[in-house]
């Protein structure tokens, strides 16, 4: 499909007819579209996207090299939408299984724009499967995309048979003008156990619609983290469903948003089943001219009776220019329920940052100090220790 | 038995209740043919002997709502309304104004007295000589469309506090009406308040002048009486510099069977240092048991703090309505003003809710605090629905949002959908929400006091809503915990 990214997006910008049957949606969502209100996608219209060339192995090594990994059993590289297979090696309990027709996750990513797009310009990406009962440890993922006014629409898989379990560290990157627009489909099976790291590291110059669709089996487990940090215009979207009784899912990220770019975070946790919990945390740094937006919804089934839903979201602004918009939802139907949402945004304390002065800590260190313990909070919400090291790593003066 | 299942056989037979407050009176109406067109809009504003500004600010509406659509991103649900099968204009029968009470229309009477109009307002209200100095409480009844009467007009007079009805407003002090009306909710704002500005009939006015403190509460009864009315109230409020009052206003609607569409719209306007508190008990008819036939009710309800450290305050307790869709909002543009959103929403039965507010903060060193109560049962749907948007210029800003959902009953929903945007980092916003039911522990505790179980839950949802309940005054709070009582009737315990 990729050679034709031209023409669908000429199809896009099209007769609402095309659009709807291409997509699925109405077509290039503005403000004035509910879930893109904060985030509105006109800016992408004037690129006549390309699919993206592809790249020389030996040049992409070299990069996935650069990258300081943690020790891993399987990686997989995507270089401009294409599988490396010579660069890549999985576990040996793993194996990659042509992917069904994803029926259970499909209804879930329904009419959302980033899946509608992804499902219109699909380019085959990893296809995961962990068999029954087997640990197929940490997996690293990285997606490489270089180049301006092309486009990936990558579409990955990750299916854990019933009490299996997986790490999988997702990392995004790249150079250029680029759109990247990829999608995962999660199956968890019963007591599967899926850790899910995304690191989105794209160009600073770059749009990226990403989308995930989780379904959860009884007491599985799918925990998700996000480090929103690249992108001018990036979008971060979890859609993610406990399915099964006592399941659990987490659904926190940590957005760094800098100069003149835009970081989303939008996640839906459904809790469709009795006896689930699900957590979120995501705090958001804004600086420069930077804006953040947090959208997310807590959905209750009427039949998810003891239902446990907690959600926090706080953002910290740095400077005059910065905004954050942020929308925590609650969508209840069952009585049974404890949940609840808080969500700040503010400047960083003046009394703490006092207290560090007045203890010698010089301002700007003081002031970084603060930051990075307002962030370290939520790295510690990952796991996987390996992980944590990376992600600590990535944040801004190395915390 | 446990609670739980008691509590929802007990939800059951609730909406089997009735209607207590569920009557009609019979006062001969004159009716406009049904149907909007200019020339509705025309009669409307000749049958209100309004001078030609006021028409041409109307049919300016007209026009302006005729290009509009209904909004939809509400989570209500209604059959589709048709704007051409209504009157737009009822007027009870004019007789001579009431100079005694045995003038005054019986029926009319009735009704008040059926409403829990204390007699001596009742008297107040046919305009009895001396009753005026036995309460502090000055009421402009709205029957239909058309004030019947108004009291303590000589006391406010006195204090130079101007309340009457808007038509009169229009003809009496024109410069104020002018100067005002549609400033803080212009009238192409939304599709309702556009509805509102071309039609509506009459409705409350009150200019309190610089450094006037308003010596009394002022109250309006509106009341929903002709069949196939809809009704568009439309209130202004002025306070200028230093001044100081406090609103209210309650609703009861008799029972019947063909949806009634509501569509009111409030301004309020607070100059420096002024203070404006508006309350509002609204028990309109819900429904029958299928949630058939209950009150539409669109209210744009917006006040602007104009002044520096201007207060306006707005408290409302919603359990009526088949659907409620009402936003009362605050601009803050004045330096260090203040806006208060207190909310009480019970939904029982089918109603559907989507209630909040908006808190606009412009200018620096502006605070808010929302505090939304939301109660569910049977099979209804509540939503609180917020905007607290901290503009660049508004530094020190602060905002606190409290949000709670109280279900009763596994067929309920409640909802919270809150929107904040800052743009301004020393502005601090914060906003918290919980969902739960009542508590296992605390229904014993009460319980095990001796308490049934039906005191016991309504002890406790009296302690959920305590917070807002306080902040209205003491005539309204006495009814707004009846009408809690009476909502939730059968539902608890």
């Amino acid at each position: 499909m990729s050679e034709n990214n031209a023409a669908a997006w000429q199809a896009l910008t099209g007769r609402a007819g095309e659009r709807a049957a291409l997509l699925g949606t109405e077509g290039l969502p503005t403000r004035r579209v509910e879930a893109w209100h904060y985030t509105p996608l006109q800016s992408l219209n004037g690129v006549a996207w390309q699919a993206a060339p592809a790249l020389d192995d030996a040049a992409v090594k070299q990069r996935v090299d650069g990258l300081a990994l943690p020790k891993h059993d399987g990686l997989l590289v995507f270089a401009n939408g294409r599988f490396c297979k010579a660069l890549s090696h999985l576990p040996a309990c793993m194996d990659v299984q042509e992917y069904g027709d994803g029926s259970a996750v499909q209804p879930l990513l329904a009419g959302r724009f980033s899946a509608g797009l992804n499902a219109a310009l699909r380019q085959p990406g990893a296809r995961l499967h962990v068999p029954a009962g087997k640990d197929a440890g940490l997996i690293v993922m990285v997606s490489l995309t270089e180049g301006n006014g092309v486009s990936t629409h990558l579409h990955h898989s990750v299916t854990l048979d019933e009490g299996a379990s997986l790490t999988l560290l997702d990392i995004q990157l790249g150079e250029g003008q680029y759109l990247t627009n990829p999608q995962m489909d999660v199956h968890c099976a019963d007591n599967a156990h899926l850790s899910h790291v995304t690191h989105q590291a794209e160009s600073r110059e770059a749009a990226r619609l990403g989308i995930i669709g989780a379904c959860i089996g009884e007491r599985g487990n799918y925990d998700s983290f996000t480090l929103n940090q690249g992108g001018v215009l990036a979008r971060q979207e979890v859609v993610s469903q406990l399915s099964g009784p006592f399941s659990n899912t987490n659904v926190n990220a940590i957005q760094l948003v800098d100069g003149s770019r835009l970081n989303d975070l939008s996640s839906m946790i459904h809790h469709a089943s009795p006896d689930c919990t699900s957590r979120q945390t995501v705090r958001t740094v804004l600086s420069e001219n930077g804006q953040g937006v947090f959208q997310g919804k807590i959905l209750v089934d009427q039949i998810a009776q003891k239902t446990d839903g907690y959600q926090m979201n706080q953002a910290l602004l740095l400077s005059e220019k910065a905004q954050m918009n942020s929308k925590p939802e609650l969508e209840i139907y069952a009585d049974d329920v404890k949940c609840s949402h808080g969500a700040t945004v503010g400047a960083l304390d003046e009394d703490q940052l006092f207290y560090l002065r007045s203890r010698g800590v010089q301002e700007e260190q003081a002031r970084d100090l603060l930051v990075q313990a307002f962030l370290l909070e939520t790295v510690e919400l990952v796991e996987h220790e390996s992980l944590r090291d990376y992600l600590l790593k990535a944040l801004p003066g190395h915390v | 038995m446990p609670a739980v299942s008691e509590t929802r056989e007990a939800v059951e037979k609730l909406a089997k209740s009735n209607y207590e407050w569920g009557f009609e009176t019979n006062v001969e109406m004159d009716l406009a043919p049904k149907g909007l067109n200019e020339d509705i809009v025309r009669l409307i504003s000749a049958r209100k002997k309004e001078p030609q500004w006021m028409l041409e600010w109307r049919l300016k509406a007209f026009r302006a709502w005729q290009e509009m659509s209904e909004p939809n991103w509400a989570k209500i649900k209604h059959p589709p309304i048709d704007y051409q099968d209504a009157h737009y204009f009822a007027q009870p029968k004019k007789k001579p104004g009431p100079k005694s009470l045995d003038e005054v229309d019986p029926e009319l009477l009735k009704t008040y007295e059926k409403l829990g109009i204390p007699l001596h307002e009742q008297e107040m209200l046919a305009g009895v000589e001396g009753a005026g100095q036995k309460t502090p409480v000055a009421v402009d009844a709205v029957f239909d469309s058309v004030s019947v009467a108004t009291t303590f007009r000589k006391t406010l007079a006195e204090a130079g506090v101007i309340f009457c009805p808007i038509s009169e407003a229009i003809i009496e002090h024109p410069e104020l009406v002018k100067k005002y009306l549609g400033t803080v909710v212009p009238v192409a704002d939304n599709f309702f308040s556009a509805l509102n500005s071309a039609v509506f009939t009459d409705g409350s006015f009150v200019y309190v002048p610089k450094g006037v403190r308003c010596p009394m509460e002022l109250s309006t009864y509106f009341r929903i009486n002709a069949r196939n009315t809809g009704q568009f109230e439309r209130t202004l409020i002025i306070a200028e510099d230093q001044a100081t009052v406090s609103y209210l206003e309650g609703c009861t609607a008799p029972q019947r069977d063909e949806n009634q569409l509501h569509a009111a719209v409030v301004e309020l306007v607070a100059m420096e240092d002024a203070f404006i508190k508006y309350s509002t008990v609204q028990n309109w008819y819900p429904g029958d048991e299928n949630g058939k036939g209950g009150i539409y009710n669109f209210v744009t309800k917006r006040g602007i703090c104009k002044g520096d450290r201007a207060r306006i305050s707005w408290t409302q307790v919603e359990t009526g309505s088949a659907i409620t869709w009402k936003y009362p909002s605050c601009i803050l543009a004045g330096k260090g003003s203040v806006g208060e959103f207190y909310s009480v929403a019970v939904t029982n039965g089918h109603q559907q809710a989507d209630t909040g507010t908006k808190m606009i903060h412009l200018a620096p060193d502006t605070r808010s605090t929302i505090v939304a109560k939301t109660i569910s049962a049977g099979k209804s749907d509540s939503t609180y629905r917020g905007l607290v948007r901290m503009q660049p210029k508004a530094r020190n800003g602060r905002n606190f949002t409290q949000c709670d959902s109280l279900l009763i009953g596994n067929q309920c929903g409640a909802h919270t959908v809150p929107y904040i945007e800052s743009r301004n980092m020393s502005a601090r916003v914060e906003h918290e929400a919980t969902t739960s039911k009542i508590s296992e522990d605390q229904l014993f505790y009460c319980r095990s006091r001796g308490f049934s179980e039906e005191e016991a839950v309504g002890l406790i949802v009296n302690g959920f809503c305590r917070e807002v309940l306080k902040e209205l005054p003491m005539e309204f709070a006495v009814e707004a915990q009846k009408l809690l009582q009476i909502s939730l009737e059968g539902s608890v315990g």
